[in-house]
């Protein structure tokens, strides 16, 4: 599927670094024939490439296949073969004719592949240039053919006249090898949100109606690689002359902006006998490299390296909620519509509670590696960063050099669904291959992946709702608690020995994107509050984007107040959100969940049981909201989770999790389908496992062990229901069934017991606590 | 430093290595191996999962003197051990799990799927037609990050099934794909 490492070595060459041998440059351009300037010079200048050119993004080869230039990688997820599918749909093209190449800052279009942007960003980027680059190609054909455009039809890339197919001429026949050498309007977002464009010429794409395998079940090329075991890592990577590397930081993070790892001494022979390590430091830094893994291993952790303590400054897992009430907050007011205080006063029903989401870690398989060559001219880095981009900048800063001396290719790694240590590795391998002189792979352990995470943030949520006589909502007020700390990453920090900044009212990301738009979008309420207590100073951990950043903390708050409304009314939680809710989009894919589950009405917890282990079902809405997701790029789901709880041993099993998608356009249901099936494991895996825990000084669940995910004997099965949208935009399939399936097994563990727990994950501590409170009296609360 | 006597995927090597050396770093290292990889090093997630005598064995923790003797399969060597153990000829290019797997499109980073196919291998050599319970069993100790396991349990009674019953089609394709190759 890629056509890429020759770049590397040419790379490696011009900047007189190692030369491997071959010395191709770029397939299209050595293809160039006469006549026309060359090829955009793919592989040798430091991109991004001008979006506003068609060449940028796509080539047409003399065997007339094409090969498409897009940032966006493969994290997994399946978004590069959703974006072939476009390419091959508005080129009309078979699937096989259509290639895309490894990113690389040096070929590659600027995309940014999280927060659902594949889909949501990518695949209109592409079709836009695409409908550009056929237009084009259509009016080579109608000069070649004499013919109007309008009188010709394309397949398999073969123009030909509609009423005398024997006049045809292949789209490598009118510009194979050679550039389109048009300027068009890009589609351009300005975060996230996309800009009007202004030309009344563009190229339509093509009619929808008319999509032969955009829509599809295309199966994904790098599944089949990667049970063949021939897909390549970036932990593959291994460069001639490479020492392996290691870092050597505290064991788990300290208070961000406060527990500064700094190094008071190292104790050179303590590595001693261990065969070529060499110790490498740059500030607080320090790492080592051997031309044996094994070695280096070894001495990572024979090296004793002196640090200053951490400062006492975490509250600890267990204290977390109430430090974030007692501490310093910049509170904004979000929304404010109605008059939410009379409105409380006058529910037949109000309700208020608090709801608790722990940090969650992004755990990937595979601690994060990258692979880096500096030398005085020029860096290559291979690594698995979202944003290739993004990354040759952090490096820049590190190595001293101008951004255009630094090329970034993505290798991918395992799972990471957001920003795990991916940059951090990069970062470490630039500055130790630096200092050695030489190309250095550098692998982090579990316990740096686990213990320096940029965590999904903790999330506190103090709520108050009422409704009517009737169940229809009055007031809802919604007042968020939580700490955001990052601003930069652990690698830069150690390596300028330097501190991070400490959280501001402005900086990182808001629970108040999450809270803001399920509360203005999803149900009809009249009078609503929405206030966001931004924890701000240092302290805390180190957060980031973590698979729909806030939203399952925030839907299992807002899920479970809408349940316990639905209850103290008397009403079904179904009929209840059915009488709150008038958007079309959530109404269906409420009811594809709860037709699929065969929901029966009923009251929650209206069917409790005396035995050991009682069965329950809850249901809930869940999206990924980002400010620029408004309107009409919005993805909508649902969830309805069948869970089993012991009461003897407070084990909860997730037994059966019905998710629904409205995604728009879904480029491949079949992908959609296989993201709904993560999805809802990972959400039961959340609800019900994964907790980071930490005392004064450090975090402390470093491996497997002590961080809890969900096992195979555990996994709930899962029923995939994808809604087509053919005419609504392509929104994003990768996050939003994951807080509705959070939040569903809450209240299905409130259907199974009659007992409200209101923070995950359901622990068999938390849960044998919560029973033995409540003494099983039903609606008692824990 | 050591010259240890390894046997893998059916042929016979030298390795001089540190004989405390984990397999896993002589396999991916010395031997260049894309199946087994690193994932915890601990024996805890099952990344680094490799067959030594037919027992799957977690080579991220086991030092490399200790498998002396012992016939290695890694990822790469399991159609042709697969196809010895269940007297298949000729050697197909995957084993019934891996095909199964593709067509449930079961895997979604994959970077997991070395430990899970041997595993999975495992099971199936010992226990042919299991139950659902026995595949949750065998496959808890292998941690799947995007969560697919759904797909891994479906994958394997689909490779149960198929074994049972060998579909005289598939077996032809195998045929050419082998020529080919």
């Amino acid at each position: 599927m890629s056509d890429d490492t020759l770049a590397r070595r040419e790379f490696l060459k011009t900047t007189g670094a190692v030369v491997v041998g071959l010395s191709v440059v770029d397939k299209v351009g050595a293809q160039s024939p006469a006549g026309g300037a060359p090829p955009a010079e793919r592989g040798l200048a430091s991109g991004p490439p001008d979006a506003a050119q068609v060449d940028s993004y796509v080539a047409i080869h003399p065997d007339n296949t094409v090969t498409i230039y897009s940032g966006y990688v493969e994290l997994g997820q399946g978004g590069p073969t959703s974006l072939r599918q476009v390419a091959a749909e508005e080129l009309d093209l078979e699937l096989g004719q259509v290639k895309d190449v490894r990113a690389d800052t040096f070929v590659s279009t600027n995309g940014f592949t999280a927060a659902s942007r594949t889909a949501g960003i990518g695949s209109v980027e592409l079709r836009a240039a695409l409908a550009e680059a056929r237009r084009v190609l259509l009016g080579l054909a109608s000069e070649r053919l004499k013919a109007p455009p309008q009188d010709l039809s394309v397949t398999k890339g073969v123009v030909s006249v509609r009423a005398d197919a024997k006049r045809s001429v292949s789209y490598a026949d009118l510009l194979g090898g050679r550039r389109f050498n048009r300027q068009y309007e890009p589609v351009l977002y300005q975060g996230g949100i996309e800009l009007p464009r202004k030309g009344l010429d563009n190229a339509i794409p093509k009619r929808r109606e008319d999509y032969r395998i955009v829509g599809t079940r295309v199966p994904r090329p790098d599944i089949a690689e990667k049970i063949k075991g021939t897909y390549e890592y970036v932990q593959h990577v291994r460069v001639p002359g490479m020492l392996h590397g290691r870092v050597i930081w505290p064991r788990g993070q300290g208070a961000h902006a406060i527990s500064n790892p700094t190094v008071v001494s190292i104790d050179e022979a303590s590595v001693k006998g261990i065969p070529g390590v060499q110790i490498v430091r740059r500030g607080n830094l320090v790492g080592v490299v051997a031309p044996r893994e094994w070695d280096a291993i070894r001495a990572a952790r024979q090296l004793k390296v002196t640090w200053a303590p951490f400062a006492d400054s975490l509250p600890g897992h267990e204290g977390l909620f109430d430090s974030f009430r007692s501490a310093k907050t910049s509170d904004a007011t979000d929304t404010n519509t109605g008059d939410v205080t009379a409105a409380l006063s006058r529910g037949a029903h109000t309700l208020s509670a608090t709801y608790r989401g722990p940090y969650q870690s992004h755990g990937p398989m595979a601690p994060n590696c990258a692979v880096a060559d500096v030398s005085k001219d020029g860096a290559l880095v291979m690594c698995s960063d979202q944003g290739i981009y993004q990354t040759r900048n952090g490096v820049a800063r590190l190595l001293g050099m101008p951004v255009e001396k630094i090329r970034v290719q993505y290798y991918a790694g395992s799972n990471t669904y957001g920003s795990s240590c991916y940059r951090d590795a990069a970062e470490a391998a630039a500055v130790m291959s630096q200092e050695v002189g030489k190309p250095v792979r550098l692998q982090f352990s579990r316990e740096d992946e686990h213990g320096w995470d940029n965590y999904g943030p903790a999330h506190l949520a103090d709520l108050r709702a009422s409704v009517d006589a009737n169940g229809k909502l009055l007031a809802y007020d919604y007042q968020a608690w939580g700490h955001t700390g990052g601003g930069m990453n652990t690698s830069t920090q150690l390596a300028l020995a330097t501190s991070p900044p400490v959280t501001t009212p402005q900086g990182g990301f808001s629970a108040l994107y999450s809270v803001h738009l399920s509360q203005t979008d999803m149900y009809d309420v009249p009078n609503r509050q929405i206030v966001n207590h931004r924890v701000v100073g240092g302290g805390y951990l180190r957060t980031g984007p973590l698979r729909a950043p806030m939203d399952p903390s925030v839907f299992f708050a807002q899920e479970g107040m809408m349940d316990e409304l639905a209850h103290a009314a008397g009403l079904d939680p179904y009929e209840f959100r059915k009488r709150n809710i008038s958007h079309r989009r959530w109404l269906g894919v409420l009811k594809a969940a709860t037709d699929a589950a065969k929901w029966t009405p009923r009251v929650a917890a209206s069917n409790l049981s005396s035995a050991r282990v009682v069965r329950g079902r809850g249901i809930g809405l869940g999206t990924h909201h980002l400010p620029q997701n408004q309107g009409d790029r919005v993805t909508f789901a649902a969830a309805v989770v069948d869970i089993e709880v012991n009461k003897d041993n407070g084990i909860v099993v997730a037994k059966h999790v019905y998710g629904a998608m409205d995604c728009g356009l879904a480029i491949n249901p079949g992908i959609v389908e296989s993201q709904i099936v993560g999805m809802s494991v990972h959400g039961a895996s959340l609800a019900l496992k994964e907790e980071v825990e930490f005392n004064r000084t450090n975090v402390t669940s470093l491996d497997w062990n002590s961080y809890r995910t969900i096992r195979c004997g555990e996994h709930p099965s899962v029923t995939p229901i994808v809604i087509q949208q053919l005419h609504e935009k392509s929104s994003g399939a990768g996050e939003e069934v994951l807080p509705a399936v959070v939040a569903a097994i809450g209240n299905a563990f409130f259907d199974a017991t009659g007992v409200r727990i209101r923070q995950y994950p359901l622990t068999p501590r938390r849960v044998l606590a919560a029973l033995k409170s409540a003494t099983g009296q039903p609606g008692r609360s824990a | 430093m050591a010259e240890l006597h390894l046997q893998v995927n059916g042929k016979r090597l030298t390795v001089d290595v540190d004989p405390a050396t984990p397999l896993l770093f002589v396999l991916t290292d010395d031997l260049a191996l894309k199946g087994p990889r690193f994932g915890c090093g601990l024996g805890q997630c099952g990344c680094c999962s490799v067959l030594a005598d037919g027992t799957e064995i977690r080579s991220c923790i086991t030092p490399t003197s200790q498998v002396v003797g012992k016939s290695l399969t890694t990822l790469e060597g399991l159609p042709a051990y697969y196809a010895a153990r269940a007297k298949v000829s000729p050697v197909p290019e995957l084993h019934p799990l891996q095909e199964a797997m593709i067509a449930e499109q079961s895997a979604q980073c994959g970077y997991c799927y070395n430990g899970q196919i041997i595993k999975g291998a495992e099971l199936l050599f010992k226990t042919p037609q299991p139950t659902e319970a026995q595949i949750r069993t065998a496959m808890n100790g292998h941690i799947c990050r995007c969560f697919t396991y759904p797909r891994i349990v479906a994958a394997i009674h689909r490779a149960a099934r198929d074994m049972a019953a060998p579909k005289r089609a598939a077996a032809t394709d195998h045929t050419e794909e082998v020529t080919r190759v």
